[in-house]
């Protein structure tokens, strides 16, 4: 499905990324694990096309996207939950869903995946005409995700989507990212909290000051004596 | 009481022209938190393209006011590729003096084609020349067009902001660039259109002001965009309905200063008001006081 090769990301002097490569395949969840400033959400960011990279390739079911706007990878199928949530905090909670639709035309179907995200958070559902701002932190992570969602992902991008979040919540989050997953989305998962992604992924990358340094399933990983000393706390 | 009366209604008609010109300034300011300082001088060209149209070509005053709306619309959209676009992820003191430049530009551009004269619109005829008493209030046709305009451009821009799929695309680009862009927006063309309804604005009170006060010159536009910039910062700065009611109170202000004899302070007063309101107030009267401050 998704296949990123040997990319470099450059900050005007500071080289964030030397040449990460990786691969999402068709139905898994992967998970990317690594410490503050390895360089996860620039690797999400480079993917969904907010930044351009030095060189290296991005392909989606074979086709190289690499220059494509961040619009057209919209289009194709990559929709990316941004670190910090990003939703519209001036517009209802309604009026967000509707925008991770912004590229369809197909009104019916629309209905269809905003009935099955109200589904997937009913409270969303109660709050549909709040403004998204005034939500909990927790509702607003599952707006995001329920917006990136409207757009009918092929493959979803999900940048620590347990940031700040309390323990049970950060629990039901991770719950519904299986959920999707088993309803058919692709997912790419960023995460600091790596016993929570292990333990769902069904492969993992450890990522160090922008390069790979470790990958294998999460279940090899979360046996590893490296990763139990660096990420799992011993 | 007639006077006061009279006050409002005079009010009016100058806040109507204010409000237009602020919708463009706060709109902007919104979604490139740029201070257009060539935007006065959009309005300026919308009230000669209506000039032309109105004394040279003998147009009518509505085909007139479609053509300076249009034509404002394209430079506006114009001004934004050639001049501020490149400088998107420049430091915002460069995209300032551009703006600066670019109004200097207009002006002396203008000054150039039209000379520096002052020119005067033709005399209204028929029903546009007409006023009407209330008692004591006079008002005049081209007052209630005035307002009449002015409220129909303002339902338009809150239905094409509210409910259009583009309006939402620019509210969403003004909250957050990159968020939009991971909705699949368009954030250069959003960006575009937002020029260009500002501008289609600031040409439709440009014209207005050119039947109003009948004479118009290069400057022109340099004392009422400051006052709309007050009024925009009034209601709080890339809050539409802000610079509506920014508009209107800025103009009743300085009418009633006029009206009650001092006239020499009507400027003077608004920007009195400007320094007022970044004192106990900067992020405007309908702003949330965490938001960014001017
Ligand atoms: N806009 C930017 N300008 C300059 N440097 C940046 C920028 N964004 C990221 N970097 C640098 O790139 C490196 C990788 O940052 P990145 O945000 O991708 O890390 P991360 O793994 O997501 O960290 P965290 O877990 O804290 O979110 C860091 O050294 C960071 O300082
Ligand atoms: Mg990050």
């Amino acid at each position: 499905m998704l296949e990123v090769r040997n990319l470099h990301v450059h900050f005007g002097v500071i080289h964030a990324l030397k040449g990460i490569s990786l691969t999402v395949n068709d139905g898994e969840i992967v998970t990317l694990i690594g410490a503050n400033g390895a360089g996860k959400t620039t690797t999400l960011r480079t993917i969904s096309g907010l930044k351009k990279p030095t060189s290296g390739e991005i392909i989606l079911d074979g086709v190289d996207i690499t220059n494509a706007s961040a619009q057209e990878r919209v289009r194709i199928g990559i929709s990316h939950v941004p670190e910090g949530r990003r939703v519209f905090s001036n517009m209802t909670v309604l009026e967000n869903l509707e925008l991770g639709a912004y590229l369809r035309k197909d009104k019916e179907e629309i209905a269809k995946d905003l009935k099955k995200v109200f589904d997937l958070f009913p409270v969303l559902a109660d709050r549909r005409k709040q403004l998204a701002g005034t939500l909990s932190g927790g509702e607003q992570q599952m707006l995001a995700i329920g917006r990136a969602l409207m757009s009918r992902p092929k493959i979803l991008l999900l940048d620590e989507p347990s940031m700040g979040l309390a323990p049970l919540l950060v629990q039901e989050i991770f719950n519904i990212i299986k959920d999707v997953n088993s309803n058919g989305t692709t997912v790419l998962l960023v995460e600091q909290n790596a016993r929570m992604a292990l333990q769902i992924a069904h492969r993992a990358y450890v990522i160090e000051t922008g390069r790979i340094v470790l990958s294998g399933t999460g279940a090899e990983l979360m046996e590893s004596e490296e990763i139990k000393k660096a990420y799992l706390g011993g | 009481m007639e006077q006061l009366l009279q006050q409002i209604v005079n009010g009016i008609s100058l806040g109507s022209i204010y409000a237009l010109i602020a919708l463009g300034y706060t709109m902007v300011y919104g979604i490139i938190k740029l201070i257009n300082f060539a935007h006065c001088d959009v309005y300026m060209i919308g009230a000669y393209v209506g000039y032309v149209c109105m004394a040279k070509l003998g147009l009518g005053f509505f085909p007139s006011l479609l053509a300076s709306m249009l034509v404002c619309t394209l430079l506006g959209v114009v001004i934004e590729k050639i001049a501020y676009k490149p400088l998107r992820n420049a430091t915002r003191i460069t995209a300032l003096i551009t703006a600066i430049g670019v109004s200097l530009f207009l002006e002396y551009t203008t000054m150039f084609f039209a000379s520096a004269d002052v020119r005067t619109y033709p005399p209204m005829t028929g029903f546009m020349a007409k006023t009407f008493k209330m008692g004591d209030v006079v008002i005049s046709a081209q007052q209630i067009l005035i307002a009449l305009i002015t409220v129909i451009l303002m339902v338009l821009l809150q239905l094409i902001v509210k409910k259009t799929r583009i309006g939402k695309a620019m509210r969403a680009v003004s909250l957050d660039k990159d968020a939009a862009e991971l909705m699949g927006i368009d954030v250069d063309s959003t960006i575009s259109f937002t020029f260009a309804l500002g501008s289609a604005l600031a040409g439709a009170a440009g014209i207005l002001v050119g039947v109003y006060y009948n004479s118009i010159n290069p400057l022109m536009g340099v004392l009422p965009g400051l006052k709309a910039f007050v009024a925009a910062v009034f209601g709080g700065i890339g809050i539409i309905p802000g610079a509506m009611l920014g508009g209107y109170v800025i103009g009743i202000i300085e009418v009633f200063v006029a009206g009650l004899g001092y006239s020499m302070y009507r400027d003077a007063v608004v920007f009195a008001i400007l320094i007022l309101i970044l004192i106990v107030r900067p992020a405007g009267l309908l702003g949330k006081n965490t938001g960014e401050k001017v």
